[in-house]
C-alpha cells in the first residue's frame, strides 16, 4: 500500500514529516509528492486516490486499518473539481524531483515543440496565447520576449523572478517545490525564444526549501536543457528586490535599488545585456502553451486576461489554498463558495487582493470578476493573485498604518516620495489614530498618496497608497471613531 | 570553507559573486565584520564603501554576531488576519532567543507561521509558540 504525503513547505510546517515517518515506521511505503493545494487539510494523506485530511499522529493506525473518516476521492473534492489546472496540472500527483514522473505526465513536450518550431514561432505562440506577466504588472509576455529577441547583443539572459514577497501568495513557492522541472522547461523555452544561453532564478532567502528543490532539479535535468544553463541565486531579505530592476541590481551584487526606466531590462538588463525577466508563474505557463497551442490557452479567460490564474486563498479563510481557474471568476465566489468564508466563522469585513500593495475591498466589491482591467477600474489590482481575508475584528486604520510602515521598512531609498513619504505617512496616520485633527490629516494622507502614486520610481512607493486609500474610502468609520471630543 | 579567502575563491568565477559570498560569510561567521568587508572588497576590486553599502542594505546580513537562536515570526498581513499580533507579546518578552519579524514565509493560509533555521511551523497559538520557545532555550 502506497501512502502519498506532500513534502511542500506548507505541508511540512503542518507536520507532514512526522506523519510520513509514522507511516514508514508502521511499514507503509511512503511517497513524498507535491501538494494538492488544499492547505486547510494539511497534512493530507492519500491512499489509492482517497484523502485523509489534517492527519495527526494518533490517526495513523486508523488510516492504515481503513477505519478513519476520509474526505473521499481527492480528484472529486469540490475544491479540486472546480479548478482548471494547467500550471498546477501535476499538483499532488507527482514526485517533485522525479524525472520519470515529469516525463510521464507530459513534461518536456513544450521544449520539444519549441526546438522544432524555432525562436520566431515560439515568440509568436506566446504572443497569440495572450499570456500576460503573472507577477502583477500584466505586461504581455510575448511582446517582452520579442523585444529581447530583437535587441542587439551577443550575450542575453533569462531571469526568473522568484522573489515572491507578497503576503498572501505562495504559488511561486508551490511551483518551485512541487514542479520545478516545469519552471526549468519554461526558462529553457524562453532562452531559445530570445537567444539567451543563461538563466538565473532569483529566489528569496525566506524560501530555503524552494532553493534546495530548484538546485537539485537543475542538477538532475542539466543534460536535457543544454546548451542552456540555469543558476539559482538567493535573495537576502529585501522585499523591494521583487521589483525587476532592483532584482537585477541584486543579482549583479549591488544594493537592491530600483533603476529608472528606460532603459528597459529588455534592452539593458542584467550586466547591461538584453534580459527577459519574468515571474515564476509566467514562465511556468509556457510549457503548457507550447505543448497545447496558443489557441487552447487563449480559449480560457475573459477580455484581455487570457488563460488561467493560480489564485491563492489566504488569511482568515476556511478553505485556504491554491485555486487555479480561468480569469473571470468573481471575488465573492472565490471567498464564499470556494473559500467557505472566514476560518473564524465571523463575517468577512475586508479582503486585500494583490499583496501588501493591493487594495482592501469590502464585501460590496464581491461582484468584481478576477480580471486585470476590472480590478484596475475598481481602484485595485490583482497583483500576483493573493487574496487575504480579514473578519470583522480587523481595525482598518491599523492596516493602513501597517501598509506605510512596511513601505518604510522595505523602501530602497532611491526616490524621495517612497523614502520620505512612507515615514511621514506613518506619522500622520498615528495622529489620525490618536484623534488629532483627523479631517486635516486625512486630507494630508490623500495628498501624500497622490504624490507617492505618481512620483515614485517603482510599485513599492507607487502602489502603497492603494491599501491606505482603499481603507480610508471603504472603511471611514475606523478612522474617525477615536476622535477626541 | 573555513576562511573568507576560501569563500571568495569558491565564488570568484561567478557572474556577480558578491551576494553568494556574503551569504556564505554570514553563515560561517554569524555576521559580516569590518575585516571581512575589507578583505572581500580587496579581492573583488570594489571599494569598502561599495561592499558596506551592500551589506547594510539587506536584512539577512548582520554587522555583529549574536549567539542566540533566531525564531523568525511572520508578521505580514495574512498572519495578521490569523491573529499573529496576539503572539507578539510572548515573542517580545524573550531574551534567551532572538525573535525577528519576517514578512511572509509563504504559509499564508495556515498562519501564524514561524521558521527556526530551515524548520517551519504553522497554525501557531500562544501555547504552541511558548512550547517552541521553551524547546529552543
Amino acid at each position: 500500500m502506497k501512502v502519498r504525503i506532500s513534502d511542500d513547505a506548507a505541508a511540512r510546517a503542518c507536520g507532514a514529516d512526522s506523519i510520513a515517518a509514522a507511516f514508514a515506521q508502521a511499514g507503509a511505503a511512503v511517497e513524498r509528492v507535491s501538494s494538492w493545494g488544499m492547505q486547510w487539510l494539511e497534512p493530507l494523506v492519500e491512499i489509492e486516490g482517497v484523502g485523509y485530511g489534517s492527519v495527526t499522529l494518533d490517526d495513523v493506525p486508523a488510516i492504515l486499518g481503513r477505519r478513519a473518516k476520509s474526505i473521499g476521492p481527492i480528484e472529486d473534492h469540490p475544491f479540486i473539481a472546480r479548478q482548471t489546472r494547467l500550471t498546477f496540472a501535476r499538483a499532488g500527483k507527482t514526485r517533485p524531483l522525479s524525472l520519470e514522473d515529469y516525463a510521464a505526465t507530459g513534461g518536456w513536450q513544450g521544449l520539444v515543440k519549441a526546438r522544432e518550431i524555432g525562436p520566431a514561432a515560439i515568440v509568436e505562440t506566446v504572443l497569440q496565447s495572450g499570456l500576460r506577466g503573472r507577477g502583477g504588472a500584466g505586461f504581455p509576455a510575448g511582446i517582452k520576449w520579442k523585444t529581447v529577441a530583437d535587441a542587439e547583443g551577443t550575450r542575453k539572459y533569462i531571469v526568473c523572478n522568484a522573489d515572491e514577497g507578497d503576503s498572501g501568495t505562495f504559488a511561486d513557492r508551490m511551483v518551485m517545490e512541487g514542479d520545478p522541472f516545469m519552471l526549468i522547461e519554461g526558462m529553457a523555452i524562453a532562452g531559445l525564444a530570445v537567444g539567451a544561453g543563461k538563466g538565473f532564478v532569483y529566489i528569496r532567502s525566506e524560501y530555503p526549501h524552494a532553493v534546495a528543490k530548484m538546485e537539485a532539479a537543475i542538477r538532475l535535468c542539466a543534460h536535457l536543457i543544454v546548451p542552456f544553463e540555469i543558476e539559482v541565486r538567493v535573495g537576502a531579505g529585501a522585499y523591494v528586490c521583487g521589483e525587476e530592476t532592483s532584482l537585477l541590481n541584486s543579482l549583479e551584487g549591488k544594493r537592491g535599488e530600483v533603476r529608472a526606466k528606460p532603459p528597459l531590462p529588455a534592452h539593458k538588463g542584467l550586466f547591461g545585456c538584453p534580459t527577459a525577466i519574468n515571474n515564476v508563474l509566467t514562465l511556468a505557463a509556457v510549457p503548457w502553451i507550447l505543448a497545447n497551442g496558443a489557441q487552447a490557452y487563449a480559449a480560457f479567460g475573459m477580455g484581455r486576461s487570457r488563460g488561467t490564474k493560480p489564485i491563492q486563498l489566504a488569511g482568515n479563510i476556511k478553505h485556504g489554498g491554491l485555486f487555479e481557474t480561468a480569469f473571470g471568476i468573481t471575488l465573492g465566489e472565490l471567498i464564499n463558495d470556494i473559500g467557505g468564508g472566514t476560518a473564524s466563522g465571523r463575517p468577512v469585513r475586508a479582503v486585500q487582493v494583490g499583496g501588501p500593495l493591493g487594495a482592501y475591498h469590502p464585501p460590496a466589491d464581491f461582484h468584481l470578476p478576477f480580471d486585470y482591467e476590472a480590478f484596475t477600474e475598481a481602484n485595485g489590482l490583482i497583483g500576483h493573485g493573493g487574496i487575504v481575508v480579514f473578519d470583522e475584528s480587523v481595525n482598518m486604520a491599523k492596516q493602513a498604518r501597517f501598509a506605510l510602515e512596511f513601505c518604510a521598512i522595505e523602501s530602497c531609498g532611491k526616490c524621495t516620495p517612497c523614502r520620505l513619504g512612507s515615514t511621514r505617512g506613518v506619522e500622520t496616520l498615528d495622529r489620525i489614530i490618536a484623534g488629532e485633527n483627523v479631517e486635516a490629516n486625512l486630507a494630508l494622507i490623500a495628498d501624500l498618496s497622490e504624490t507617492m502614486k505618481f512620483g515614485s520610481l517603482c510599485a513599492l512607493g507607487g502602489f502603497a497608497p492603494y491599501p491606505v486609500m482603499s481603507a480610508i474610502t471603504h472603511f471611514p468609520e475606523d478612522f474617525v471613531l477615536r476622535e477626541k471630543p | 570553507m573555513s576562511s573568507i579567502a576560501d569563500i571568495v575563491a569558491f565564488h570568484h568565477h561567478r557572474e556577480g559573486p558578491l551576494l553568494p559570498i556574503l551569504h556564505d560569510v554570514q553563515a560561517a561567521f554569524g555576521h559580516v565584520s569590518e575585516a571581512a568587508i575589507r578583505e572581500i572588497a580587496e579581492a573583488l576590486n570594489l571599494t569598502r564603501a561599495e561592499v558596506h553599502g551592500v551589506v547594510s542594505f539587506y536584512h539577512d546580513f548582520k554587522n555583529a554576531p549574536d549567539p542566540r537562536l533566531i525564531l523568525k515570526l511572520c508578521r505580514a498581513e495574512a498572519c495578521q488576519a490569523r491573529g499573529v499580533d496576539e503572539l507578539v507579546a510572548i515573542a517580545d518578552e524573550q531574551t534567551a532567543i532572538m525573535v525577528e519579524p519576517v514578512y511572509c514565509l509563504g504559509l499564508c493560509s495556515v498562519g501564524p507561521a514561524a521558521m527556526i533555521g530551515r524548520k517551519l511551523f504553522a497554525r501557531l497559538d500562544r501555547a504552541r509558540l511558548s512550547a517552541l520557545i521553551e524547546a529552543m532555550t
